[in-house]
C-alpha cells in the first residue's frame, strides 16, 4: 500500500519584488578554471572493448574485468530513466570520452612527493593541499590539532592518497579504489555491489562496467578512525565523463566520518557524472557521510555544467548500526541523487540531512530513501531546498516500513525556500507502511525569501546579498549544524556564493 | 542632523499619498517627539527614511548631516549613522541574535572603511549593553526576535542600538507593549545613549514614554503633516484633551 503525500503547508510570505530582476551569475563560479596538462585517453565511446581496455589501464584481475562485462552487458538492455523533474537534452553516450588520465600519472607515482608538480598546484589552488598537515587552514580545534587524510581523485585515476601510514597503524585501509582492487581483493569482492547492485539503476550499471577509480575505506573491528578521511573529486578533461566507485565498511563498533568534494572546469558542453557510493556498517559501527557538491552548474542561460546522476545508499547490516548523510548540493547543471539508508539491522539508524540550492537554469531532483526493515529502526530526514533565479528544485522521498520493521520510527522535515517568483518547488513524498506499530511523520513548508527581512538587514548596514546569504544560512540552520566544523564553515560561504546575482 | 523638507510621499503599488509635505529639522543632540493618531503617516516616515521598498517620494528631500538620504541604499544610510528601531521588529529564524549583531556592526564598520571590532572586543561590548537592558545571555543566543515577548523584542532593539552607536536615532513607538518597569528599563537604555551629540525622534502615542525620554520639542502629525509643534507642554496637552481640539484648531 503506497500513500502518496501532497498536502504541503505554504508559509506565508511577502511576495518578493527586490528579486524581480536576476542578474547574470556567470563568472561567480571560482573553480571554473582549468589545468593545462597532458592526457592520455581512451577512445571516445563506448564498447565492450572500452570497458576492458579501463580494466587494461587499472592492471585489474581477471574478475575484476568479468565484474564490468556482466554490468556492461545489462546496461545495453536498460532505458534511460525520465520520472524525475528534470529536463535535459538526451545525453550522446557514444560522444565522450571515458577514460582520461594525465600522462604524468601512467607511471603510478611512489609518493606524494614525486606527484606532478602541475597536480600538486592544482589541489593547492582548490584549497585541498596534498601534504601531510592539520588541515584546512585558519581552524582551531578546540581539541587539539585534527587532521584530514585526502584521496585526490583528478578526471580518471586518484592522484594520491594523504596520510595512509599512519592511517595503516591504526588499522584503517584507505587507498583509492584501483589500489584496493589489487592490495584488498578479498575485501573488494566480498562487499563490491552489495549494497548497490550491478542492476540496480541505469546509472549505477553505467558506472560498474566503465568506473576508473575513486576511494575504498576499510575501518576494523572496535575501531574509532583517528582522522577524518574525505576524497576531493576534480573533472578537469572536456568531454568525459568522471565515473567514480566508493566502497565504506565499517566493520563492528567502528566509527568514522567521511567527507566529500567536487569541482570542475566552467565548459561550454554539459559532461556527465555518474558515480556509485556503497557503504557497509556492521554492528554498533557509525559511518557519518558529509558532500559538498560544488560542481559546475553551468551558466545563466543554462549552457555547460555536469549532469550528475549518483546512486549513494548505506547498509545498516549490523544491530544498532548508524548512519548519517550530509549534503550541501549547490553544483551541476542537472542533479539526480538520493542518498539511501537500508535500515536491516534491529535498532539501526538512518539520518539524512540536506541543503540543495538550485540557482538560473539548475535543475536539482534530490532526496532520499529510508527503507525500515529492522525491528525498532528510525530514521529522520532534514530536507532544505532553495531555488533562485528561473531553477527548478524537488524534493523526492521515500519512507518505507516494513511488516517485520516493527516499532519504528520516522520524522521527516522538508522546507522549501523561493527567491523570485520565477523558480520552482517541489515536493514528493513517497510513504507505505506495512505494519501497525510504526510511526512516520511528515512535515514540509514553503516560503519566500521575505521583503521585510532582507529590509531589516538590510537598515541595520548589511548589504543586500549579505542579507539573503545570512537569512538563507539561518534556514539551513539545522543541516548546516549537521556538518564537521571545517565543512561547516565553507559550506556556510558556499550557500553565499551559489546565490550571488539572485536578488537585484 | 536630520532635515527633512515638504517631503511627499506615496505608495508604489497604488495612488495613495501618505506624507503630504512633512518638514522637520532635527539639530544635533535634540530630542524630537512626534505624536499623532494612528494611520497619520509615523511609520510611514521612518520608513522612507530607512529606505524601505514600496513608496514613492514624489517631492521633497531628506538629508542627514548635508547627505542626501534619499540617494542612498539603506545599509549606506545606517553606515552613515541612521537607525530605526521597528514598530514591529522582524523575525529571522536561525541567525542567532548575536550572528546578527556581529554581522551588522561588522558590515557597518566594513561600509566606512574602518577595522573590524575584534572578536573579544565585541562580546565584551555586546555583555555590557546586554547586562543594562536585562537580556539574558539565552536571549543573545536564540534566533534574532523568534519567540521573544513584546517586551523583549523592543529592548533587542535597543540592544542594536545601543552596539551600532548611531547618530540618528528614530523610535518607532518602542514603548507599546510594554509593561512599567520594561519601559523603564528601554528608557534608561534611551537616555544612557543621549550624549548631547546623538540625535532622537521618538515617535510614540502616549505621553508616559516622555515621562521618562525628555523631549526638547514635540510634533503632531496628521494625516501626512505636521500640523503643531511646541516644548514638551503640548504632549500633556494630547494627553489631557486628545487629538480632536489640534485637529480642529488646523482644520
Ligand atoms: N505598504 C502599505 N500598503 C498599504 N497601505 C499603507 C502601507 N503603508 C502605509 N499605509 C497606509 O498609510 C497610512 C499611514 O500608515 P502608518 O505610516 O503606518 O501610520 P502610523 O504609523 O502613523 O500609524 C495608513 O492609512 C496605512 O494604512
Ligand atoms: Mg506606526
Amino acid at each position: 500500500m503506497g500513500i502518496e503525500m501532497n498536502d504541503v503547508h505554504v508559509k506565508d510570505g511577502v511576495d518578493s519584488e527586490t528579486v524581480e530582476a536576476v542578474k547574470a551569475l556567470s563568472g561567480t563560479y571560482k573553480y571554473g578554471w582549468n589545468t593545462e596538462i597532458e592526457m592520455e585517453y581512451a577512445p571516445k565511446g563506448l564498447s565492450e572493448d572500452i570497458v576492458r581496455l579501463i580494466s587494461e589501464k587499472n592492471n585489474e584481475p581477471e574478475w575484476m574485468l568479468d565484474w564490468r562485462l556482466q554490468a556492461y552487458k545489462r546496461w545495453l538492455e536498460l532505458k534511460e530513466p525520465n520520472w524525475a523533474m528534470v529536463d535535459y537534452p538526451s545525453i550522446d553516450f557514444q560522444d565522450q570520452y571515458y577514460y582520461a588520465r594525465p600522462k604524468s600519472m601512467i607511471e603510478k607515482p611512489k609518493s606524494l612527493d614525486d606527484v606532478d608538480p602541475k597536480l600538486l598546484e592544482t589541489y593547492k589552488k582548490l584549497g585541498i593541499p596534498l601534504k601531510e598537515q592539520a588541515l584546512l587552514a585558519g581552524v582551531e580545534a578546540p581539541d587539539g590539532e585534527r587532521k584530514v587524510a585526502v584521496d585526490a581523485v583528478f578526471d580518471s585515476v586518484s592522484v594520491g592518497t594523504t596520510f595512509q601510514t599512519e592511517l595503516k597503524k591504526a588499522g584503517v585501509i584507505f587507498c583509492s579504489f584501483s589500489e584496493a582492487v589489487k592490495d584488498y581483493p578479498e575485501l573488494v569482492k566480498k562487499y563490491l555491489g552489495t549494497v548497490v547492485p550491478v542492476s540496480d539503476n541505469y546509472y549505477a550499471t553505467l558506472n560498474s562496467a566503465v568506473f576508473s577509480d575513486g576511494s575504498f575505506i576499510y575501518i576494523p573491528e572496535g575501531v574509532r578512525c583517528p582522522m577524518e578521511l574525505s576524497t576531493y573529486f576534480r573533472i578537469n578533461a572536456e568531454n568525459t565523463g568522471q565515473f567514480e566507485r566508493t566502497l565504506i565498511i565499517a566493520d563492528k563498533g567502528s566509527y568514522v566520518s567521511y567527507l566529500e568534494g567536487c569541482t570542475a572546469p566552467k565548459r561550454d558542453v554539459a559532461q556527465l557524472h555518474a558515480a556509485v557510493v556503497e557503504l557497509v556498517i556492521l554492528d554498533d559501527a557509525e559511518i557519518k557521510y558529509s558532500t559538498v557538491q560544488n560542481w559546475y552548474p553551468g551558466d545563466e542561460n543554462g549552457k555547460g555544467g555536469i549532469y550528475n546522476f549518483v546512486t549513494k545508499r548505506a547498509d545498516c547490516r549490523g544491530d544498532r548500526s548508524k548512519v548519517m548523510w550530509t549534503q550541501v548540493e549547490t553544483g551541476s547543471a542537472v542533479t539526480w541523487k538520493y542518498p539511501s539508508c537500508v535500515l536491516r539491522g534491529n535498532d539501526s539508524q538512518g539520518e539524512f540531512y540536506s541543503i540543495a540550492i538550485a540557482n538560473n537554469m539548475q535543475q536539482a531532483d534530490t532526496g532520499t530513501k529510508m527503507v525500515h526493515l529492522g525491528k525498532n529502526t528510525k530514521s529522520r530526514i532534514v530536507s532544505k531546498g532553495i531555488s533562485a533565479g528561473k531553477a527548478q528544485n524537488t524534493y523526492r522521498g521515500l519512507v518505507s516500513m516494513h511488516p517485520k520493521a516493527k516499532d519504528s520510527r520516522n520524522f521527516t522535515q522538508c522546507d522549501s525556500l523561493l527567491i523570485g517568483d520565477k523558480c520552482g518547488a517541489h515536493t514528493v513524498p513517497y510513504i507505505e507502511v506495512k505494519n501497525n506499530s510504526s510511526r512516520v511523520e511528515h512535515e514540509a513548508t514553503t516560503s519566500k525569501v521575505d521583503d521585510d527581512q532582507l529590509f531589516y538587514c538590510r537598515s541595520r548596514g548589511m548589504g543586500e546579498e549579505d542579507a539573503v546569504a545570512l537569512v538563507v544560512n539561518g534556514f539551513c540552520k539545522e543541516v548546516l549544524q549537521a556538518l564537521p566544523m571545517e565543512f561547516a564553515m565553507e559550506a556556510q560561504q558556499l550557500v553565499a556564493i551559489s546565490l550571488e546575482g539572485s536578488v537585484g | 542632523m536630520l532635515e527633512i523638507k515638504n517631503l511627499h510621499v506615496q505608495l508604489e503599488e497604488e495612488d495613495k499619498k501618505i506624507l503630504k509635505g512633512v518638514n522637520l529639522s532635527l539639530e544635533a543632540g535634540k530630542v524630537h517627539a512626534i505624536m499623532g493618531p494612528n494611520g497619520s503617516g509615523k511609520s510611514t516616515l521612518s520608513y522612507v527614511l530607512s529606505g524601505k521598498k514600496g513608496y514613492e517620494v514624489t517631492a521633497g528631500s531628506a538629508h542627514l548631516e548635508g547627505n542626501d538620504l534619499l540617494a542612498m541604499a539603506p545599509e549606506e544610510r545606517a553606515a552613515a549613522g541612521l537607525f530605526l528601531a521597528f514598530q514591529y521588529p522582524v523575525e529571522i529564524p536561525g541567525v542567532g541574535n548575536m550572528t546578527f549583531l556581529r554581522s551588522a556592526v561588522n558590515s557597518q564598520q566594513k561600509l566606512r572603511g574602518e577595522p573590524e571590532m575584534t572578536a573579544g572586543d565585541f562580546l565584551k561590548a555586546v555583555r555590557a549593553q546586554a547586562k543594562n537592558l536585562k537580556i539574558e545571555s539565552d536571549m543573545l543566543k536564540r534566533p534574532v526576535n523568534v519567540g521573544f515577548s513584546g517586551g523583549e523584542k523592543k529592548r533587542n532593539e535597543i540592544l542594536q542600538m545601543a552596539m551600532l552607536q548611531p547618530k540618528m536615532c528614530i523610535l518607532d513607538e518602542t514603548d507599546s507593549g510594554l509593561d512599567v518597569d520594561a519601559m523603564k528599563l528601554v528608557s534608561q537604555g534611551v537616555n544612557a545613549l543621549r550624549d548631547g551629540n546623538r540625535t532622537f525622534l521618538v515617535i510614540t502615542h502616549y505621553q508616559r514614554l516622555l515621562d521618562h525620554i525628555k523631549p526638547d520639542i514635540v510634533h503632531i502629525m496628521a494625516a501626512g503633516k505636521i500640523i503643531k509643534s511646541g516644548g514638551p507642554e503640548l504632549a500633556l496637552e494630547v494627553e489631557k484633551n486628545g487629538y480632536a481640539n489640534l485637529l480642529e484648531e488646523t482644520a
